[in-house]
């Protein structure tokens, strides 16, 4: 299974590797009628457990399933180590990056990052100046998205730092596959990911605005309309605090409450699972319904903290992502132990012009877009899109960086021909609080189409378990 | 607990029973409609589902004149019927999808089951062969419901917005069910036919799975009197006015905060004068007058509720 990407489970002789033996031996033993029905029961188990997530604009009560793959991602130990050493670098440095900005601006007089890509994004929110939060944390909760390239090499796709969703697949698809296949986790000694919510509630708690005893701590959803609500559901019940909506809370001399049925009770700490945008009306969009109006001040007062921070988005936006390396250097002293994936700022005439000229062989995308919409990629478009996008880049270079097309590793995959490898990624949950925290692993997502480079849920993705083996 | 939260759950548990006591009725007309009939007691019958429901007229612009088929499907499937079997299932799940963190995911399983098997449903299918089968269906979802809620949850205040919802509703349906029935079966009586009596008021009693009931409380023929007796006053009897608002008020009771005093008395005293109430004086009043002013004191319940509880205010 050749074919010019790094395959998760063949080397390019053909032979399985080592950590994927045990596996292939089962999947060879296993009937495959008996296979067929495990995935036909656990679509059943999905809807009926009701993982699925709201497709705008679709009827009520219909809900979309993500997709399922029954073939686990498996990393060894040694993988897995080196790559979760590279992500806690890496978190520890946005969060220090985040702070400096939001005070002093160290790195922008070092000249290390341009002062103008920072000041003058939209992400970056002046209410946040000078502003002391808890530890000095601003993204407690980041889902960074590796790719794996080449030889194997893992790389940093994006750092997702404002309200990073999936954590929920990744534990229902570890009890999805340890309910349908008990007997692999017989074989394979699997490091486990269900104490990722109690890991996050401990998180939370150990944020608290000062001098709180027992702080109360709440999620804070859009509603059950928003696509990713069964995630926040999840966590809420799994943490066992209160599921909220915005209109649920309000503001009163600076201290937030929620409206219950013994009356108004103080909340501390909200992970809130809304954009900045909606938070607060008073403030940010006066349209916004989702939001509580006066929330902001109330932050400001120190009275309630949030998780994430207001204005994480200016460190993982992509015109700021080519810095990452630096900031690492700047902030810690080392190397970075994660690759950045060599990126073309359009905003560059050199840049640009080299990019206008490779059209073809590159991914471009927008600087602010996200969830896979308004991006090209190159090899897989045909010529009327690279022209149509060569003319939005023309338009507007600044809102565009480019990237060489990565042939992403890819797993085996169960399709309607049969078993084929599909390409993938990797969004580990890292967890800053006290101190940094992950569970092994994360979300692998797939991208169920030959060839398709997409693997976001909304563009028809799916998930696999994913499993870091104990050593 | 959070307002909002009580109240999906309280309106959960309001559609679900709501749902219930709607195929219950559809079912008593369908069995009726298994014994011969004069065409002035089919329509009467069929229309009396659509008055239980306060849907006469609504129906008539629709569909003009009453057929069996026709209410049957209006109450089963019309989505923009708020009252139909569709309408107060997917209420139901769309009730407890909003707050599924609160209750165990067993009854969010549950629930979601139901509603996805229903929506699964081919209403010409359904309607042409097995409609008998789907109420009894649509009961036993409702049965399973309540038995996933009270043998799965912690009986904490969650757990009684969920009773109160329940038993609110049942009261107000049970005795929706018994005015309009009864009302009918005095007109049709007049004709003199016993037997025919005697079927209408059996089937009464079954719609609210009161036959046997009445067979082991009374061990005497059907009456009237007795029937009415039964649905309203009988606390041991788990649909009747009684025993619901006894649910009611114990649950109110137990979830009481800073401004729902007035809201516990009016129930406790709409209760007590059900335990104590004869059935005598109540057909001194006459019973379609006496419903009536059950049935407002139930709505002014619910407004109460919902003003103590569930509207989130700015309170104190």
């Amino acid at each position: 299974m050749a074919g010019g990407f790094f395959n998760e489970m063949v080397d390019s002789d053909g032979v399985v590797r080592s950590h994927y033996a045990r596996f292939a031996e089962w999947l060879q033993d296993t009937p495959s009628e008996r296979v067929a029905r495990k995935r036909a029961e656990a679509d059943t188990l999905f809807h009926r457990v009701g993982i699925t997530f709201a497709v705008y604009g679709e009827e009520e009560g219909t809900e979309r399933l993500i997709p399922f793959d029954i073939v686990p991602r498996i990393l060894p130990a040694a993988e897995w180590n080196a790559l979760s050493a590279g992500l806690r670098q890496r978190v520890k440095t946005l969060n220090l990056f985040l702070h400096d900005i939001y005070h002093g601006q160290e790195i922008l007089k070092a000249g290390r990052v341009p002062a103008d890509h920072v000041l003058k994004n939209a992400q970056y929110r002046p209410e946040m100046q000078g502003l002391d939060v808890p530890n000095g944390i601003y993204a407690h909760v980041a889902g960074v998205d590796i790719v794996r390239a080449g030889q194997g090499e893992f790389y940093v796709l994006e750092d997702n730092l404002r309200v990073p969703s999936g954590v929920s697949y990744m534990l229902e698809d570890r009890k999805m596959m340890m309910r349908l296949f008990p007997e692999l986790f017989a074989r394979y000694s699997v490091a486990p990911v269900e104490h990722y919510p109690d890991m996050l509630l401990d998180s939370l708690l150990s944020i608290s605005p000062k001098g709180v005893a027992d702080p109360v701590v709440v999620v804070l959803t859009p509603g059950a309309y928003n696509s990713a609500y069964f995630e926040h559901a999840f966590l809420a019940q799994q943490m066992g605090v209160e599921l909220v909506e915005g209109q649920d809370l309000f503001v009163r001399s600076d201290v937030v409450y929620m409206r219950t049925t013994q009356g108004p009770r103080r909340v501390d700490v909200i992970y809130r699972r809304v954009d900045d945008d909606f938070l607060d009306p008073l403030v940010f969009r006066k349209d916004s319904k989702l939001g509580v109006p006066g929330l902001l001040s109330a932050y400001r007062s120190g009275n309630v903290t949030l998780c994430n921070a207001i204005g994480t988005g200016v460190a993982d936006d992509k015109s700021i992502y080519p810095y990452v390396p630096e900031m690492v250097r700047f902030y810690l002293g080392e190397e970075p132990l994660l690759n950045n994936v060599p990126t073309y700022m359009l905003r560059k005439p050199d840049d640009l012009k080299y990019v206008q000229a490779h059209l073809p062989e590159l991914v471009v995308k927008e600087v602010h877009g996200s969830g896979g919409y308004g991006m090209l990629i190159g090899p897989a478009s045909s010529k009327a899109q690279i022209e149509d996008f060569r003319k939005r880049i023309e338009a507007a270079p600044e809102k565009y960086i480019a990237q060489p097309t990565l042939s992403l590793s890819a797993c085996p995959t169960f399709v309607e021909s049969g078993v084929a490898p599909r390409h993938i990624d990797l969004r580990p949950f890292v967890l800053s609080g006290r101190e940094i925290n992950m569970v092994p692993g994360g979300l692998t997502r797939v991208a169920l189409s030959e060839g398709s480079l997409v693997v976001n849920s909304s563009q028809g993705g799916g998930t696999k378990d994913t499993w870091v083996l104990e050593n | 607990m959070l307002s909002r939260t009580a109240d999906h759950l309280y309106w959960m548990a309001r559609y679900t029973e709501r749902a219930e006591n709607v195929a219950r009725m559809l079912d008593v007309n369908f069995r009726m409609s298994l014994l011969p009939q004069t065409p002035e007691q089919i329509e009467q019958g069929w229309g009396a589902v659509l008055g239980v429901n306060g849907l006469q007229d609504a129906y008539r612009e629709l569909h003009g004149t009453v057929t069996p088929e026709k209410v049957v499907r209006y109450m089963v499937f019309d989505r923009d019927n708020p009252s139909s079997i569709y309408s107060c299932l997917l209420a139901s799940r769309e009730n407890i999808r909003a707050v599924r963190g609160s209750v165990t995911s067993e009854m969010w399983e549950m629930q979601n089951s139901t509603w996805l098997e229903f929506r699964a449903l081919d209403p010409e299918k359904v309607l042409g062969s097995d409609i008998g089968e789907m109420f009894e269906w649509v009961r036993h979802r409702s049965h399973l419901s309540r038995g996933v809620t009270v043998g799965t949850m912690l009986q904490d205040e969650d757990f009684r917005f969920i009773r109160l919802g329940s038993f609110l509703e049942r009261a107000d349906n049970t005795a929706r069910i018994l005015d309009v029935k009864y009302q009918a079966i005095e007109l049709g009586a007049k004709e003199g036919d016993a037997a025919s009596e005697y079927y209408q008021w059996s089937a009464l009693l079954r719609s609210v799975s009161g036959f046997a009931a009445y067979r082991k409380v009374y061990r005497d023929l059907i009456t009237p009197r007795r029937v009415a007796e039964l649905l309203v006053l009988r606390a041991d009897m788990p649909r009747s006015l009684a025993r619901s608002m006894k649910e009611v008020y114990t649950n109110l009771t137990q979830v009481a905060n800073r401004q729902s005093g007035e809201t516990e008395r009016r129930a406790g005293e709409l209760y007590t004068s059900l335990r104590f109430g004869r059935i005598e004086d109540i057909f001194d009043v006459g019973l379609h007058d006496y419903l009536t002013a059950f049935l407002g004191k139930t709505d002014d319940l619910g407004d109460r509720i919902a003003q103590d509880f569930l509207v989130p205010v700015l309170a104190d």
